[in-house]
């Protein structure tokens, strides 16, 4: 454990150690280029914020007005019959589309089955292995202005079913 | 995509907060959820200066041109039309190494950055390119070595082994990234 933080911990300050050496050695105006690059990061936030807001408030509301639990109550007993644990449910709904709602649920799910239990196990997993697909997909798109996103986002929904189908079976069978 | 998906979110959970009398709730998370975004933009306005400013270090150093000979042999299978571009492989090769690396928050600077040079390069503006479907592909896998910010959670929650769920997500990503990259296959040629 203490190895992989310490392994976690090194990567970011040894990516831009070894960046800012390089600069150096090869005699370049380091801050100089920082800054050039930096402004251009400025630039890029401006086009990505009206959709940070409009999409917050949409997934917001799915959350606050209860229709998301509804959903989630009527369909428990469907994916019961596959074996698909009720406990994951809310997770696996919120995943692709709420980061922090997501992080959320886990670790209430954590904290009231146990961390080390085999549905605290599958819920680490399901948060490890994919992403919070709809933000993923609407900041790439939004900050190039594209509006045509062909099949990227049922493409993207699928897979995420699939890591999350998987976890719980990997996490059943180890345990 | 947007169009469809945001109207629907709206419809539905208005309607609904409406009659199961919910409107308390929804106001409130009308304002937390804006709030939340300012919030979000001006944690991402830090970290993508930051990044941006360091991808510029790197351009101007031979390192990026290594990492890009390093990197070269996956790009060139992952993204044929690019295979000219050198400036858009060494921005691809920084944030499949962010990825890696698991620095989320390096990987988005990153990748926004190389989907702006992939946008000049796209015939028709308004529409994604295959190159920028396979990268969103790439950025939507969550491709770790090592998935830290669970792990941490796992740990601050008195986990008798936080790192035991390394293995099963080595598993689930290989799986989803498999049958999204396939997916998009398909989507890809049933186009062309």
């Amino acid at each position: 454990m203490q190895i992989i933080s310490f392994l976690s911990n090194l990567a970011m300050p040894l990516v831009i150690l070894l960046i800012v050496t390089y600069g150096l050695i090869e005699k370049n105006k380091v801050f100089d280029d920082f800054l050039e690059g930096a402004k251009e990061g400025l630039e890029m936030v401006i086009h990505i914020l009206p959709t940070l807001v409009g999409l917050f408030v949409a997934i917001g509301a799915l959350r606050s007005s209860g229709i998301l639990d509804k959903i989630i109550y009527f369909t428990t007993p469907l994916l019961s019959m596959i074996h698909f644990p009720s406990e994951i449910m809310p997770l696996a709904m919120l995943r692709p589309i709420s980061g922090s709602g997501s992080i959320a649920v886990a670790t209430d799910i954590m904290k009231n089955y146990g961390v080390d239990s085999t549905i605290g196990m599958m819920a680490s997993t399901i948060m490890g292995s994919t992403e919070t697909t709809l933000y993923t997909i609407a900041i790439y798109t939004s900050c190039v202005k594209i509006k045509k996103t062909r099949f990227v986002l049922w493409a993207s929904l699928l897979a995420d079913l699939v890591g999350i189908l998987v976890s719980v079976v990997i996490c059943s069978i180890l345990s | 995509m947007l169009n469809t998906i945001w109207p629907i979110f709206i419809l539905i959970s208005f309607l609904y907060a409406i009659f199961a009398g919910n409107l308390e709730q929804l106001n409130s998370s009308i304002f937390a959820s804006t709030n939340d975004a300012i919030k979000l933009s001006i944690e991402l306005l830090g970290t993508m200066c930051l990044w941006n400013g360091i991808m510029q270090v790197a351009k101007k150093t031979s390192l990026i041109h290594k990492l890009t000979n390093f990197l070269n042999p996956i790009i060139k299978i992952l993204f044929p039309e690019m295979r000219k571009n050198k400036q858009i492989q060494q921005e691809i090769s920084m944030n499949m190494v962010a990825n890696i690396l698991g620095l989320g928050n390096a990987a988005t600077p990153l990748g926004l950055k190389a989907m702006k040079s992939m946008q000049k390069e796209n015939p028709q503006k308004d529409t994604l390119s295959n190159s920028m479907l396979v990268f969103i592909v790439l950025n939507t896998a969550s491709i770790q070595i090592i998935p830290t910010t669970v792990i941490a959670i796992r740990n601050s929650m008195g986990s008798s082994n936080p790192t035991s769920i390394v293995f099963p997500t080595w598993i689930a990503t290989i799986s989803a990234t498999t049958i999204r990259h396939y997916s998009y296959i398909v989507v890809i040629e049933s186009k062309t």
